[in-house]
């Protein structure tokens, strides 16, 4: 079957606990997701087979929609009336993939290794390098310790010292590491390091492990060659991790196009939406245990992945890492102590599943979800870098602004849109929390459009996009985005509260037009739900847009179920210290955006 | 008849308790099948593979990494002794006072042997000789399957109580009540000097000074309603951030029945083990929540005295009017109640968000809403 002719396809995501299908149709030359089911996730016992989740979830399909698409635990061909074009799927059940690297220089080889997994979507469970302050016994009790689901091997570029990596290598051997799954087999490791060093590696670990050795993905200071070390690091993770899982052998037969780590297909819905608007996206997807980050900035795709972020099984972890007074900074309520604080979020994560009933207890989860999602982009920003260690020529004019080799790539002044998911951020009772929790967590300057994704439908319109970018497209805008509204945030600090810091003129393509002013200290709500308008926004002296201060910029905005946030914070925005001033403050930002009812942010 | 899924912690007055008692690597099976074995019996047996450590001996020598061979007295494989020379250089010098004068020496730096020696980086592995890893039977019971080479599986009949959040490994001991309620604190107090050993059993609460004082009296076990999380912050030097436990080595192992704050332990579960004070049990703080829950228990063979039936984990996993329960969240935190109705239409909760519910009905005849994600059941 050729890409044009898919008319009818299912897709499904087998998550660690939920698999979810959804259905996608083509009606009136426009691709359509119309009917969705979910089914508990079957790779662990009883059951042990992840093909039995995942027909429970297309039967909900079947019954919803009335289309028959199943034949025992075949998909049927499309005939018009039944079955479907194509079958596709995603996967992070069983822990997802779970990967060590390793490279000669820590901050070079090193991070280029972790980017390059990362990026496949594999979970990096450590980083072992040359200089990583370890002695050699101690990276090799690492390396033993951790079971790995596969190992990625750099380090040198072309034709450099091959001392490092063959020393890394020679640690791996004496490890003699066993991989997660199937203590029988041995484990896949990818050399992807200096190619005069690969006789070498065939030497020391050929007989001992899987090795495959690939082009090196740091041919030289200058470069980074990400993509054959990430296709083999594909390739091993449907040959030997899925194989050894509970019934994806059977689940691999199924599928017409190959099964795809789940975030690795986040990761490409994300690049594909960048790309087809030339936009710089953010996307993050916050669950219990982990939070995914995703960036695409000036056509360069990163992703992290915040190993113990989360909003239930690592909520504590939240809290130990940002620290309480950072949690507390955002609640409206003074009587809250430390210690029922801290008892409330280890209650959290000893019961999981629990919800909040209360405000109180909701605002004290929006809390921890701001300080996850604002720890996971700190982490993000530090590994979505230039390549370090490369030369740089500079000007005259360069030397006044001194910038070393290795700078984020990330500049939320430049960023144009963000993407939320995960229960938190798609299910809020209110849209506007989910749009304030991620305004406070990233801080967005100038011009920022917001979106969730509720039913977290990207895995699958990533895997789908490989088949047909149309499709996915269409269904991504179409179903999967719930457009949140646009914030306006000028950059720039204020000298005293209260003063204008920015006019602003909203023109939609109908020719309205609605104006304002925006004062420093306060945040403005406007609801506007046309799907596109342009903005016309003059910043005060020393306030920046995005085209310098005090200079007016003109930017294309969408509305939402949200509609406008004019943030009057500054930035960088910090919280007054005194307590019952930053209470105040909190309450007047609240009442101002409709955050929660007003009566229940008292004590 | 109504009824909803919901998870809940298992105490059990009599079961069948099955454990694998497996090794991480490869080993010797020391049990039969069909053998009667107590917890402390050794059931298998491995061989850890010694640490390996690394000795640069081409920059030791000041020779080059592809002639490290030529000077190496010891060979891959060979044993050596730690302070044994490995390598050194010979001096083209006649007379023996000036060879030692100028020659070079590398030590081994420990005991074991030559792992390897490399020509590319003038590195030499050593390793340290194997460590004994035995695994315990950890219960009291009966040999039934036997798994070649990694170990064996324990079956038991007796008491089965599952707390909610543990610290510290595997124990055994007699059980003690040190409270005679469980919506007691247990108080420093309460721990007496002939508590060495024991596993013992407070009430609703118990502090860090409580705990500091059973440690120190080298209590094996302490099981309590709740505790604080500073408490526990302060025991462990650290904050737990994600619930794996099991490996602490606080000299206690450390098991909370119903969560972090002051709750007294439910009433099923102090009977319970009040009915078995006096015995040998054996005890795990091991927590997991994520991916394969583990849950820190108490396990104590044989059939307490009032019971005479061996009830089966049904595996029961849902609610129905009439049910025990005990509500886990705010704003009702640890209070128990029975279940009134399960109405099956989602209802908005005072978070705003719509959740399904259910009501329950409390001693003092008071009947409130709550989501049941919120809420355990208790056994009956």
């Amino acid at each position: 079957m050729s890409k044009q002719e898919l008319e009818v396809i299912i897709a499904t995501d087998c998550g660690s606990t939920t698999t979810k299908a959804i259905l996608i149709e083509k009606k009136d030359g426009v691709y359509r997701q119309t009917f969705r089911g979910e089914a508990p996730t079957t790779v662990e016992a009883p059951f042990e087979d992840v093909t039995k989740g995942v027909l429970n979830a297309i039967t909900e399909v079947e019954e919803l929609s009335g289309r028959k698409l199943l034949d025992g635990e075949k998909i049927i061909p499309n005939d018009g009336k039944n079955g479907a074009d194509i079958y596709v799927s995603t996967s992070s059940a069983g822990g997802g993939l779970q990967m060590m690297v390793a490279g000669a220089v820590k901050a070079m080889t090193g991070e280029s290794a972790q980017r390059c997994a990362l990026g496949a979507g594999a979970i990096v469970m450590d980083v072992l390098a040359t200089n990583d302050g370890r002695a050699g016994h101690e990276k090799i009790e690492r390396i033993r310790q951790l079971r790995p689901d596969m190992m990625l091997l750099s380090g040198g570029t072309d034709g450099g010292t091959v001392t490092h990596v063959v020393e890394l290598a020679q640690f791996l051997k004496s490890a003699d590491p066993k991989p997660r799954l199937g203590a029988s087999y041995k484990l896949p490791v990818i050399y992807a390091g200096n190619n005069k060093a690969q006789d070498k590696i065939k030497e020391i670990l050929g007989d001992s492990t899987a090795l495959i050795i690939t082009e090196n993905l740091r041919p030289s200071l200058e470069r980074e060659n990400l993509m054959p070390a990430r296709h083999k690091i594909h390739d091993i993770f449907l040959e030997h991790v899925m194989q050894q899982a509970p019934g994806y052998p059977k689940l691999m037969k199924m599928v017409g196009a190959p099964i795809m780590p789940t975030p690795a297909a986040v990761g490409t819905m994300t690049e594909k939406f960048a790309k087809a608007n030339n936009y710089n996206v953010l996307a993050v997807d916050i669950g219990g245990a982990t939070t995914d980050v995703f960036s695409v900035f000036n056509g360069i795709f990163n992703r992290t992945v915040s190993a113990n972020l989360g909003m239930s099984y690592s909520v504590s972890n939240v809290m130990a890492e940002a620290g309480l007074p950072n949690l507390l900074r955002w609640l409206t309520y003074g009587k809250i102590e430390e210690q029922d604080l801290r008892n409330r979020l280890k209650n959290k994560m000893i019961r999981p599943t629990t919800i909040p009933q209360t405000i109180q207890d909701l605002q004290i989860e929006h809390a921890a979800a701001r300080e996850a999602l604002r720890l996971a982009f700190e982490q993000h920003k530090a590994l979505a870098v230039g390549l370090k260690g490369v030369q740089q020529e500079r000007s005259i004019s360069d030397a006044f602004e001194q910038t070393a080799s290795g700078q984020s790539l990330i500049d939320v002044m430049k960023l144009n849109y963000i993407i939320g998911s995960g229960g938190i951020l798609a299910h809020s009772p209110r849209r506007m929390q989910s749009m304030q929790m991620m305004i406070d967590a990233y801080q967005p300057e100038g011009v920022t459009m917001i979106a969730v994704d509720s039913i977290f439908m990207m895995p699958h319109l990533g895997v789908l996009s490989q088949l047909s970018e149309k499709a996915a497209l269409d269904v991504f805008y179409n179903d999967c985005l719930v457009r949140l509204g646009t914030c306006i945030a000028p950059k720039g600090t204020a000298k005293k509260e209260g003063e204008k810091i920015l006019d602003w003129k909203v023109v939609t393509p109908d020719g309205k037009e609605q104006t304002g002013e925006l004062y420093s200290g306060d945040m403005v709500h406007i609801p506007f739900d046309a799907p596109e308008a342009k903005i016309i926004a003059k910043p005060a002296k020393g306030f920046d847009m995005g085209a310098g201060k005090g200079h007016e910029v003109e930017a294309h905005i969408e509305g939402g179920v949200v509609g406008l946030v004019f943030d009057g914070r500054g930035r960088p925005f910090s919280m007054p210290q005194n307590k019952e001033e930053r209470i105040a403050k909190l309450k007047k930002w609240y009442t101002a955006l409709d955050m929660y009812p007003a009566a229940a942010m008292d004590d | 008849m109504a009824h909803a899924y919901t998870p809940g912690l298992k105490v059990m007055p009599c079961t069948v308790i099955t454990k694998k008692r497996l090794l991480p690597i490869p080993g010797k099976v020391l049990a039969e099948k069909g053998q009667q074995v107590d917890a402390l019996d050794e059931v298998a047996l491995t061989e850890l593979p010694g640490k390996v450590f690394s000795i640069n001996v081409a920059n030791k020598l000041g020779v080059g990494a592809a002639e490290v061979a030529k000077y190496m007295l010891k060979k891959e494989g060979d044993k050596i002794e730690k302070g044994e020379i490995l390598a050194e250089t010979k001096p083209f010098v006649k007379w023996k006072f000036l060879q030692d004068l100028f020659k070079s020496t590398v030590e081994a730096s420990i005991t074991g042997t030559v792992e390897s020696i490399s020509t590319v980086t003038g590195q030499v592995l050593l390793r340290e000789p194997p460590k004994r890893l035995p695994i315990k039977s950890y219960i009291t019971g009966k040999i039934i399957d036997i798994t070649p080479d990694f170990g064996v599986t324990v079956e038991s009949e007796g008491t089965f109580i599952q707390g909610i959040f543990g610290v510290g490994g595997e124990t055994n001991g007699e059980i003690v009540m040190a409270a005679d309620r469980p919506d007691r604190d247990l108080l420093p107090e309460d721990i007496k000097d002939d508590y060495k050993g024991k596993i013992v059993i407070g009430g609703r609460y118990a502090s860090l000074a409580t705990i500091k004082k059973a440690i120190e009296k080298g209590v094996h076990a302490l099981v309590v309603g709740g505790i604080d999380d500073r408490d526990l912050r302060l025991l462990l030097g650290y904050d737990i951030g994600v619930a794996v436990t099991g490996t602490e080595k606080i000299g206690i192992t450390l098991i909370v029945t119903e969560g972090f704050g002051t709750i007294p332990m439910a009433h099923g579960t102090f009977e319970l083990l009040k009915s078995r004070d006096g015995e040998k049990a054996s005890v795990s703080g091991a927590t997991q929540i994520r991916a394969g829950v583990m849950r820190p228990e108490i396990i104590v063979p044989g059939m307490p005295k009032h019971i005479n039936e061996v009830k089966r984990d049904q595996g029961r996993g849902w609610i129905e009017p009439g049910d025990p329960i005990r509500i886990i969240r705010e704003p009702y935190f640890g209070i128990l109640g029975r279940v009134k109705s399960l109405p099956p239409e989602l209802t908005v909760i005072g978070s705003e968000s719509k959740a399904r519910i259910l009501e329950v009905e409390l001693d003092n005849g008071e009947v409130i809403v709550v989501p049941r994600a919120n809420i355990e059941v208790l056994e009956k």
